[in-house]
């Protein structure tokens, strides 16, 4: 039941998060097309649980749990990083170049 | 036969073996406490050589007909090869033993005088009991491989000993001279070894001469190789051409062992490796003619050299070559027991003439020692008329003279005309043995002549060592004297072991050696002389004696030798004789400079230095910093380009995982 439409969705989201990623410099923005990915992933699992089973949709509820505590702490880090460095350009913030 | 004294064998070569950890601790720990190192290296010598004689006495009782073996541990157990630590007894390790043990003990009791102010005293008897053992593991191998031990192990002492006085860069020199020489023989010693396990699937004697008639043909390509490579070992080993050029300089050494090492037992190995495996060169014609051809020519190019060397000790070694070469004519023709013979007298009488030298060059070198002359103590030129001053060491020196001219009824005499007349019988076979027999006989006139004139310039004439000195030249102590008076007896009286036939004998040691050599007999009899001829070659080699003794007595003129630094250069043959034919010179020329200069300049400055530490070490750090260089590209530290690569990782594992 629009199986096709919903993983199509998902893979079109998921684009754009990738794309997001790849493309964007301001770490905010890519810390929301991460959150855009997972929850493309959300989607593909709630489509294909009702031909697979429910153990999809119980997964969804981890990745949602996850993706909560992981914006906690990225967006903590984040915050420090910009009263440590007053930017979130990314392509300053390169103290790990060799 | 447990409770026999045979069975304690294997204390002859364990008493040597304790004597030098005792000394060798003491060198390291005491090296000051001369009396006790005293002891302990006369002691283990001889309680060994009274060990040795009971042993002989009880072998000879007995009368075994198979050599007697005693397997003690087994040492080289490897797939089919299986090697055990075995000693032998038969009639010829018996005569090496007692030879090897008497000879000594009196030589470490002569030692403990003339060694007696030396600050190495404890490592010189420690080095000298190491090499008495490993001579005997030699004698007494019951296999090539424990043989092999013993003659890898008196090379190694012999090294040690020539240099013992290493402070002096000529000695250390010497040693590594005698060191390499003797590696080219041990080489040829090795490849025989493997050939005859290859051919005859066994190691250990017994087994090796029971096979070898069977397992090759006689004259074939094989036996000859491995008799060859055999001999090859014995040139280095006993110093006959090509290999012969280490033993001159090995006088570098304390004369003791010069007498011990590079005149009585050492330099015999090879001697006693050919009568040991008889049944080996019996079965190869062509090697026995090397042997004997060798042997001869070394005789007569050694004795001549001899002739012209000023150094006392030189003399006596060019001597011992030539001696040698006598040995190797001997066996070479078929008389073992002849050879064995010589080697048994050659060991009394050289031993007798060196250490006689080494008391001459002990009062010579106290006398200038006390009036702080650095004269050379070896020089004949040096010395003259210490007849007055050294009269026991002159008198015995001339019996060990007369011996080794052969003059009857030394013991030199008899063995020495034995291996003539053996020579001379194979001629009739061969005529080749009678150009060997002419080599021979000229080389004693040789002997004859540069031994007298030994005797002439050392003891006889004018004094020639200085005014100063002249009061300081006395005897040794006892230790001295009383060796040289029991090798005196020796000298004199050692023919009887062996008095041929013609003369009343009954050719002892030949019958005593018989279970030895009978299976080299049964392949290629031991021919002798008929008596009339006999008779008529023994008149011959006592002809030519005495020509060489009167010769020298007539042409020598001691009046006008005048001392070393005095001495105007030779010229013309004389030259060329005091020079050595220029044989080192030669040898340096083609062959130590070559390998040297191939050392140096291919193997160091191009394979080692371009090759491995150019191209392989710092090549390959080289390459390893470059691929290093191409990855640290990657690191820009820029995440974007991080999570594209990771990102593009992806897709290209997605792709293949779906493909």
């Amino acid at each position: 039941m629009l199986l096709g439409p919903s993983l199509f969705v998902s893979a079109v989201l998921f684009t754009l998060g990738v794309a997001g990623v790849l493309l964007r410099r301001n770490a905010i923005v890519i810390f929301m097309c991460v959150e855009l990915m997972l929850n493309a992933v959300n989607l593909t699992f709630i489509a294909l649980a009702q031909t697979l089973g429910v153990a999809g949709q119980i997964f969804v509820f981890f990745v949602m749990a996850v993706a909560a505590a992981e914006a906690a702490v990225g967006l903590a880090i984040i915050l420090a990083i910009y009263r440590h460095r007053a930017t979130l350009n990314l392509e300053r913030i390169n103290l790990l170049k060799g | 036969m447990p409770s026999s004294i045979l069975a304690f064998v294997w204390l002859v070569p364990a008493l040597p073996l304790a004597g030098f950890v005792l000394n060798g601790a003491l060198a390291l720990l005491r090296p000051a406490s001369k009396r006790a190192v005293s002891v302990i290296g006369v002691g283990v010598l001889a309680a060994a050589f009274a060990l040795a004689v009971a042993v002989v006495f009880e072998l000879a009782r007995l009368h075994p007909e198979a050599p007697l073996v005693f397997h003690y541990w087994p040492w080289l157990p490897v797939g089919p090869l299986r090697i055990d630590y075995a000693l032998q007894l038969d009639p010829l390790s018996g005569v090496m033993l007692l030879v090897v043990t008497g000879i000594s003990a009196l030589i470490h009791l002569y030692s403990v005088g003339y060694m007696q102010d030396d600050p190495g005293y404890a490592r010189y008897f420690a080095e000298l009991n190491l090499f008495v053992f490993f001579m005997l593991t030699l004698v007494l191998g019951a296999s090539f491989p424990v043989m092999f031990v013993g003659w890898e192990g008196v090379g190694l002492c012999s090294y040690l000993l020539i240099g013992f006085w290493f402070n002096e860069k000529i000695n250390a020199d010497a040693g590594f001279k005698a060191f390499i020489v003797n590696r080219i023989g041990d080489f040829g010693f090795l490849v025989a070894m493997l050939l005859i396990f290859r051919h005859t699937g066994s190691l250990d004697f017994t087994d090796v001469f029971a096979r070898a008639p069977t397992a090759f043909t006689a004259g074939d390509r094989t036996i000859t190789a491995i008799t060859l490579l055999l001999f090859l070992g014995c040139t280095g080993k006993s110093a006959q051409i090509p290999l012969y050029t280490w033993l001159p300089d090995a006088m570098q050494g304390p004369t003791p062992v010069s007498a011990l090492i590079h005149a009585a037992t050492m330099v015999t190995a090879g001697v006693y490796l050919v009568a040991r495996c008889a049944v080996l060169f019996a079965l190869s014609p062509v090697a026995s003619a090397v042997v004997a051809g060798v042997g001869a020519l070394t005789a007569l190019f050694a004795a001549t050299i001899g002739l012209k060397q000023w150094d006392i000790k030189k003399v006596l070694a060019y001597s011992t070559i030539s001696q040698l070469g006598y040995m190797f004519l001997g066996v070479g023709s078929g008389a073992y027991a002849a050879g064995i013979f010589h080697l048994t007298t050659h060991a009394f009488f050289k031993a007798l003439l060196f250490l006689g030298a080494g008391s001459v060059i002990h009062a010579m070198h106290r006398a200038y020692h006390a009036t702080h002359s650095h004269e050379d103590a070896q020089d004949m030129r040096n010395m003259g008329g210490l007849k007055a001053h050294l009269p026991w060491t002159c008198g015995l020196m001339w019996i060990a003279t007369l011996a080794i001219a052969g003059v009857p009824p030394l013991s030199g005499f008899f063995s020495k005309d034995e291996i003539l007349g053996a020579a001379f019988a194979r001629g009739a076979a061969q005529p080749a043995w009678y150009v060997f027999w002419g080599l021979g006989l000229v080389a004693a006139l040789c002997t004859a002549f540069y031994m007298t004139r030994l005797m002439l310039y050392t003891f006889h004439g004018p004094n020639r060592t200085g005014d100063a000195e002249r009061a300081q030249l006395h005897e040794g102590p006892w230790v001295m004297t009383g060796p040289l008076l029991v090798l005196g007896v020796l000298t004199t009286l050692g023919g009887v072991v062996n008095l041929p036939p013609l003369l009343g004998g009954g050719e002892r040691l030949e019958h005593w050696l018989e279970p030895v050599t009978e299976g080299a007999a049964r392949l290629a009899p031991v021919l002798s002389p008929a008596p009339g001829i006999e008779g008529l070659l023994i008149g011959v080699a006592v002809a030519v004696a005495l020509a060489g003794l009167v010769g020298a007595w007539r042409l020598l003129d001691l009046e006008r030798l005048v001392p070393a630094r005095l001495a105007p250069p030779e010229r013309g043959l004389g030259r060329l004789l005091w020079k050595k034919y220029y044989i080192d010179e030669l040898y340096a020329a083609l062959i130590v400079r070559p390998v040297v200069w191939m050392s140096r300049e291919v193997l160091w400055r191009l394979v080692d230095q371009r090759l491995v530490d150019e191209v392989g070490v710092n090549g390959a750090a080289r390459v390893s910093r470059a691929l290093g260089w191409v990855g640290s590209q990657l690191q820009t530290g820029e995440l974007g380009f991080y999570v594209m690569l990771f990102v593009a990782g992806v897709v290209v594992v997605l792709g293949a995982a779906v493909r």
